[in-house]
C-alpha cells in the first residue's frame, strides 16, 4: 500500500514501465499530458506511445481520467500541458491546423453522438463533403464503403432513430473510419448498449484490428481485452499505474490498485 | 345583432379596401419576418457565445425589447423621433419597430433551440474535423431549428397578428382599412370581415403547430 | 446631444407629466394583475374541463382557444369597443381591455396547461386511479402538481406578452401608461413623455422578463 503511494510520487518517466517499441517509431504519442478542471487535477502526466497497428486497451476505475485523456488526444479538451504527436506531426501548440489533424484521429463516443437529422450515410459523409470537399457522388461511394466495413451498407438511408443501439454505434465507427484516420480512439463504445448488441460492435473492432488499424480503447470488456489487446494500460487517479501485455496485467498484476480493480471483475 | 356584426352588404362594400389592406399586411410580414428571424438568429448566437461581454450585450438587448410593448416602441419611433428631426414613413417606422421587437422574440426561441442541442453533437462534429462554422451550419442549427419549429411558427403567427398595430400609425394594413369603413358606416361588420380573414390565414397555421408539437413530444 | 436631451429627457416636461404617467402606471399594474389572475384561472379551469374528454365540451374549448389565439387582440378590442354598444352592451374602455385580454390569456393558458396535462405519463393516472382516487382527485392531487413544473415557464412568458398588450388600451382611451404618455406628448409637443413611458414599462416588465429567464433555466429539462 505505502509502496504504491511512494511510487506515484516519483516522476512519471520512472513510474511508467518502458513502453513496447520505442517512442521514436510510435504512430501516436502522448507526452507528459496534464489537465485540470479548476483546481482539480484530472491528468497528472500521461505518457503513451502507440505503435502502428497496435491495439492498446485502457482500464481504470470510473473518474480516473480515461475519457479526459482520450478527449485531450484530439484536443476536444484542451490540455494544460504536454505534447501529442501523430506520425511525428505535432498536434499541440500554436499554428496547428486542428481540423486537418483531427481527421487523422477518429474517436467513438460512449453515447454514439450520431446526428439525428441526417441519415446513416449523411452522418458518414458530412465531414467528407464539408471538410475534404469531396463531390457528392464520390462521398457517397466512400460513405457506403465505410458503412460496408461495419456491415451496415443496407442501412444507409436509415435515420439514427430507426437503428438499434448497436447499429448506431457501428455507424458512428463508420463515420470516423470514412476519413481514413491513422488512429482510432474508443471511449467505452459498448457501455451504453444492451448486452446482446455488444458483440456486433466488438466484432467490428476486431475486424479493424485485423486490417491493421491503430487503436486506443477504453472499455470494461475484459474478455475482449484479453483476446484482442496487444497491450493493456491501467490508469488510476490521472496516472498510468501499470502497463503490459494482457497476460501479465490480468494474470499477474504488479500493483495493489490494479489487483483491487481487477478483482471486482472476477467475482 | 346579425345586422350589426354580419351585415353582408356592408361587408361586400368593405371587401376591396380590406383586401388592399391585406396586401399591406402581407407586405409587412414579408419584410419583418425574414429580417426578424435573421436578427434573432444573430442575437441568439451572440447570447450563447464564449465572450461574456457579447453574451451580456445580446441578452440585454433581448430582455429590453421583450419588456417594452411593441406599440410603445412603434409610437416612440413614429411620433417621438420626429421631435429629434428623424422623420420616417409609417412603413419604415413599422419595419424598424417590429424588427427590434421580433428579433428579441426570435432570438429567445433560437437561443432555446441552440441550448437544446447536446454538447456531444458539437464534439462529434469537431472530432471529424468540421470547423466552428461548418459545425454550426450543418450540425447545430438544423437540430436547433427542428427542436423549436413549433415555437418559430407560433412566433410567425404572433408577427402576423402584430401587424394590426400598424393601423395605429395610419399604415393602411387590413385592420386600418376595416376600421376606416367601420367609422364611416357605424357598423362593426368590416371588423368582423377582417377578423374572418385573420382566422382564415392563421387558424390552419395554429392547427399545424399543434400537430408539430404533438409529433415532437412523442 | 443637447437637442437629443431636450427632446427625449426634457427635465421640465418630465417633471410636469411624471405624475400623470405614474397614474397611468397604476392603471397598467391594476389591469395586468387582474388579467393575469383571471386569465390563468379561467384557462386552467378550461384545461381541466377538457381533461374529462366530453366531446362537445372539448370541441367548444378548442374552438374558443384557437379563435382567440388566431385573432389579433387589437381586432378584438375594436370589435368589442365599437361593436358591442350597437347591440346595447356598453362597457367602459377599461372593462373592454380587461375582458378581451383575459380571454386571450385564458386561451393561451388553456393550451399550455392542457399540454402539461397530456405530457404527464399515463402511468401516473393509472397509479392514482389504482389507489382508489377518483378522476377529479387524480387530476388535482397527482397530475396537476406535476404539470405545473412544465407549465410555469411558458405561462410566465405568455402572461408577460399579454399584459404588455395593455398598452393597446391607448387606442380606445384607457388612461394607462401609454395613454397618459401620448396625451402628454401631444400637449407638450415633446417626446419626453414617451421616453418616460418606455422607461416605466421597462421598470415594470424587465424584472418579470429576467425572472422568466431564471424560471426557464430552472425548470427546463437539461440537454442530454
Ligand atoms: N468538463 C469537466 N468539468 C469538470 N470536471 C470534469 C469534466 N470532465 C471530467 N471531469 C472530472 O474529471 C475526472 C475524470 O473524469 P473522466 O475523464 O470522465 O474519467 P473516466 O472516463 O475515467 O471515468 C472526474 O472526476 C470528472 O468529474
Ligand atoms: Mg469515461
Amino acid at each position: 500500500m505505502s509502496k504504491a503511494i511512494i511510487r506515484l510520487a516519483v516522476p512519471d518517466m520512472i513510474l511508467s514501465p518502458a513502453p513496447q517499441g520505442s517512442a521514436a517509431t510510435a504512430t501516436f504519442r502522448v507526452e507528459a499530458l496534464h489537465k485540470s478542471f479548476g483546481a482539480d487535477p484530472v491528468l497528472k502526466g500521461i505518457n503513451l506511445s502507440v505503435q502502428r497497428s497496435e491495439m492498446v486497451f485502457v482500464l481504470g476505475p470510473s473518474g480516473s481520467g480515461k475519457s479526459t485523456m482520450l478527449r485531450c488526444c484530439n484536443r476536444l479538451e484542451e490540455p494544460d500541458a504536454g505534447e501529442i504527436f501523430i506520425q511525428g506531426d505535432r498536434l499541440t501548440g500554436p499554428g496547428v491546423d486542428l481540423n486537418k489533424m483531427r481527421q487523422r484521429i477518429g474517436i467513438v463516443f460512449q453515447s454514439f453522438n450520431l446526428y439525428p437529422h441526417l441519415s446513416a450515410l449523411g452522418n458518414v459523409t458530412l465531414a467528407l463533403r464539408k471538410v475534404q470537399k469531396m463531390p457528392r457522388e464520390k462521398a457517397r461511394v466512400a460513405g457506403l464503403e465505410a458503412l460496408d466495413r461495419v456491415g451496415l451498407s443496407d442501412r444507409a438511408r436509415h435515420y439514427p432513430s430507426q437503428l438499434s443501439g448497436g447499429q448506431q454505434q457501428r455507424v458512428a465507427i463508420a463515420r470516423a473510419l470514412a476519413l481514413n484516420p491513422t488512429v482510432m480512439l474508443f471511449d467505452e463504445p459498448t457501455s451504453a448498449l444492451d448486452p446482446e448488441l455488444v458483440g456486433d460492435v466488438l466484432d467490428v473492432m476486431r475486424d479493424m484490428k485485423r486490417q491493421g488499424m491503430t487503436m486506443v480503447v477504453v472499455s470494461h470488456e475484459m474478455k475482449f481485452a484479453r483476446d484482442a489487446a496487444d497491450r493493456v494500460i491501467f490508469m488510476d487517479d490521472g496516472l498510468i499505474v501499470e502497463e503490459g501485455p494482457p497476460e501479465q496485467i490480468f494474470g499477474d498484476p504488479q500493483h495493489n490498485r490494479t489487483r483491487a480493480f481487477l478483482s471486482r471483475f472476477h467475482e | 345583432m346579425l345586422d350589426q356584426f354580419f351585415n353582408l352588404a356592408i361587408m361586400a362594400k368593405a371587401l376591396p379596401l380590406v383586401l388592399t389592406g391585406l396586401g399591406m399586411t402581407l407586405l409587412i410580414c414579408a419584410v419583418v419576418i425574414p429580417l426578424g428571424a435573421l436578427g434573432g438568429l444573430l442575437a441568439a448566437l451572440g447570447s450563447v457565445s464564449e465572450s461574456r461581454a457579447l453574451r451580456w450585450l445580446t441578452i440585454g438587448f433581448i430582455d429590453f425589447f421583450r419588456a417594452v410593448p411593441p406599440l410603445v416602441l412603434l409610437i416612440f419611433i413614429y411620433a417621438g423621433l420626429p421631435f429629434a428631426g428623424i422623420s420616417m414613413s409609417p412603413f419604415m417606422a413599422v419595419t424598424i419597430g417590429f424588427f427590434l421587437n421580433n428579433s428579441a422574440y426570435f432570438a429567445e426561441i433560437f437561443r432555446a433551440g441552440l441550448l437544446s442541442v447536446p454538447k456531444g453533437q458539437v464534439e462529434a462534429a469537431r472530432s471529424t474535423g468540421l470547423g466552428q462554422r461548418d459545425t454550426l451550419i450543418w450540425v447545430t442549427l438544423p437540430q436547433a431549428t427542428r427542436n423549436v419549429l413549433p415555437d418559430l411558427l407560433s412566433n410567425v403567427v404572433e408577427v402576423v397578428k402584430l401587424t394590426s398595430l400598424a393601423s395605429v400609425v395610419s399604415l393602411g394594413e387590413m385592420l386600418h382599412a376595416a376600421g376606416m369603413v367601420r367609422s364611416i358606416t357605424y357598423n362593426a361588420s368590416p371588423l368582423v370581415l377582417a377578423a374572418g380573414i385573420y382566422l382564415l390565414l392563421l387558424w390552419p397555421v395554429i392547427r399545424l403547430i399543434g400537430r408539430f408539437e404533438r409529433r415532437l413530444a412523442s | 446631444m443637447e437637442r437629443f436631451i431636450d427632446t427625449f429627457f426634457n427635465a421640465a416636461v418630465l417633471a410636469r407629466y411624471a405624475p400623470a404617467i405614474l397614474e397611468g402606471a397604476l392603471v397598467t399594474v391594476l389591469l395586468s394583475l387582474l388579467i393575469v389572475m383571471a386569465g390563468t384561472v379561467l384557462g386552467s379551469g378550461l384545461a381541466c374541463l377538457r381533461a374529462y374528454r366530453i366531446k362537445p365540451v372539448s370541441i367548444l374549448i378548442v374552438v374558443f382557444a384557437d379563435m382567440l389565439r388566431a385573432l389579433p387582440p387589437l381586432v378584438l378590442i375594436l370589435l368589442a369597443f365599437f361593436g358591442l354598444p350597437n347591440v346595447g352592451i356598453v362597457l367602459s374602455s377599461f372593462m373592454v381591455l380587461f375582458v378581451v385580454l383575459t380571454l386571450v390569456l385564458a386561451a393561451f393558458a388553456e393550451e399550455i396547461v392542457w399540454a402539461g396535462i397530456t405530457a404527464t405519463p399515463k402511468g401516473q393516472w393509472e397509479a392514482a386511479r389504482s389507489t382508489g382516487l377518483s378522476f377529479t382527485r387524480a387530476l388535482i392531487f397527482v397530475v396537476l402538481p406535476q404539470a405545473v413544473r412544465m407549465v410555469i415557464p411558458p405561462l410566465t412568458n405568455r402572461a408577460i406578452a399579454i399584459t404588455k398588450m395593455t398598452a393597446l388600451g391607448m387606442v380606445i382611451g384607457v388612461p394607462d401608461i401609454l395613454g397618459q404618455a401620448t396625451t402628454a406628448q401631444s400637449f407638450s409637443a415633446n417626446a419626453s413623455p414617451l421616453t418616460l413611458a418606455a422607461i416605466a414599462y421597462v421598470i415594470l416588465f424587465l424584472p418579470f422578463v429576467i425572472a422568466s429567464r431564471w424560471l426557464e433555466a430552472r425548470f427546463a429539462p437539461p440537454a442530454a
